[in-house]
């Protein structure tokens, strides 16, 4: 009896967590589809790039510093080894710009900005705001949801430029100016080995990808939230949860299909 | 129909999943008239409200407002036979990241091409029609409950609708803004011209502003008349609600199991 309950219990799960697939899906595509206000209404959409985009910057910009900063340790301690210490900028540069830039971005982002994305709307849906403003005849997720949808989406590859740009000087000051690698090498060989097709637009590709995965994820975990404190709160935490999980998921296989291990 | 019905509700059924909440509800509302909605928590008033706006479908019957069937109605038309209405939500719904003066110019802004200097003016105007126009730059977060709902009020009557819905507007108000609210919204309806619906349980205020009641319980209408009959209505659910007895058709427990057997004390 106990053996049927738990596979009707998976299979329920299963069900509903396709169900929800489904609902999300369409939640997108309703999304895209009534995403002419935030365009021809670009203000809108230029206020939620600033609390999501703008707001975003001092963790981009610390966080990048830091981690370009221990690249720069790391990598100086294992190139060392084979003598090769000239190439640390190279190293800095596509550990940023290919891997680390979008993927650590996309997970402060997911915290930062997707965490507020939903607990506002789901406290929008929660006092009633929502339904106050299809009663006056106005579609929330044209009003709302897009906006914030396209802020997200403008705002990512940006915030990941700014995070490979301020590690890359992290790398810079750790390496050349505080053991000294010679400045020249770190510079050129970095300008040399790093192709802009190959290693930076894969690199804004991806953090495109991650930005609109995490934006939609947030939106539609706030505008699905039960209206209540706990349903708020239970979704902000599956917000950063899924995102976190699905950044790092789909930056596999886009390396994969990117890199080829060539 | 009656002509000078604004709404017209006939038959109206709706069930949450196959639980009845709504069964045979049959109202007119003419046009001018305040009509109030009464019934204790959970009877179907704000379901009944919502099928006004159009957020349900009925399972069976319809609601008419101003000649159109709700439910029958598409999104664009939908939305257009809302921006003939307003509703005013049980505490306030305002836009907490848009100032006063934002929130009352919310509809102006979404459904028409006025020049800001003109919206200035029917904002102000609006504002100052619900005592508030000094308010004009605050954020929500700064007013108290009673304020609260005045704004709300006024982005509810922003573009003069013909039916304004009101969920609760007198709950967790102070007596003195409860007298204000209760006044405002007889005022704002003889002003307007409008036809409005009042769905609330406050029975004194509202027996003081509105022309007809009807009162509803388990998702039936119960009692109907205008304040007077009500008042002087004989019937056992009208007179505990109407006086707030303890003692009534409405029991005091919630339906359980034997007491004596929840305590353990057996039969």
């Amino acid at each position: 009896m106990s053996v049927k309950r738990s596979i009707q219990n998976i299979g329920h799960r299963v069900v509903s967590a396709v169900w929800r697939i489904g609902v999300a899906t369409r939640f997108f595509l309703l999304t895209l589809a009534y995403s002419g206000t935030s365009f021809r209404r670009f203000h809108l959409t230029i206020k939620e790039l600033f609390s999501t985009g703008v707001m975003s910057l001092i963790i981009i910009i610390v966080a990048g510093l830091f981690v370009g900063m221990v690249l720069g340790l790391q990598g100086y301690e294992t190139l060392k080894r084979y003598g090769s210490e000239s190439a640390l900028g190279v190293m800095v540069a596509l550990g940023l710009v290919r891997e680390l830039g979008p993927v650590v971005a996309a997970l402060l982002f997911a915290s930062r900005a997707g965490s507020a994305m939903t607990a506002e709307i789901g406290l929008m849906k929660a006092t009633e705001q929502i339904t106050a403003m299809e009663m006056m005849a106005v579609n929330p997720i044209a009003r709302i949801v897009a906006p914030r949808f396209w802020a997200g989406v403008i705002s990512m590859p940006l915030l990941a430029a700014m995070f490979s740009a301020v590690g890359v000087f992290g790398g810079y000051f750790v390496g050349v100016v505080q053991i000294g690698v010679d400045e020249g090498s770190f510079w050129s060989q970095m300008q040399a080995a790093v192709d802009f097709r190959e290693d930076i637009l894969n690199g804004v590709i991806k953090s495109f990808v991650f930005g609109t995965v995490v934006t939609v994820i947030a939106l539609f975990e706030g505008y699905d939230a039960p209206p209540t404190a706990e349903g708020v709160s239970g979704a902000t935490t599956r917000t950063v949860v899924t995102s976190s999980l699905a950044i790092l998921m789909l930056d596999f296989i886009l390396t994969a299909i990117m890199f080829r291990g060539n | 129909m009656s002509p000078n019905s604004l709404v017209e509700i006939r038959d109206l059924n709706f069930a949450y999943d196959k639980r009845p909440v709504l069964e045979g509800i049959n109202m007119d509302f003419p046009r001018g008239k305040l009509i109030a909605i009464m019934g204790l928590s959970g009877c179907g008033k704000t379901t009944l409200l919502r099928h006004i706006g159009g957020a349900l479908k009925p399972t069976k019957g319809y609601v008419k407002v101003d000649g159109q069937i709700i439910h029958e109605l598409d999104q664009d038309g939908l939305y257009a036979m809302r921006r003939k209405m307003g509703m005013l939500f049980q505490f306030g719904a305002l836009f907490t990241d848009m100032s006063v003066y934002d929130n009352v110019a919310f509809q102006m802004r979404e459904h028409t091409d006025l020049p800001e200097e003109l919206i200035h003016d029917l904002v102000l105007m609006k504002l100052h029609a619900v005592g508030l126009r000094g308010t004009h730059s605050l954020m929500p977060s700064e007013l108290s409950g009673g304020m609260a709902r005045r704004v709300a009020l006024a982005r509810t009557v922003a573009l003069d609708p013909m039916l304004i819905m009101y969920d609760e507007p007198f709950a967790g108000l102070d007596p003195i803004s409860l007298t204000v609210v209760g006044d405002l919204i007889r005022r704002l309806n003889n002003a307007l011209g409008a036809t409005s619906v009042v769905v609330t349980h406050d029975v004194q205020e509202s027996l003081k502003i509105v022309d007809y009641v009807y009162f509803m319980a388990n998702g039936v209408i119960v009692a109907e008349g205008t304040p007077d009959e009500i008042r002087a209505s004989e019937r056992d659910f009208v007179r505990q609600f109407v006086h707030g007895e303890i003692d009534g058709p409405v029991p005091f427990h919630y339906p359980g199991g034997d007491y004596r057997q929840d305590l353990a004390l057996g039969a």
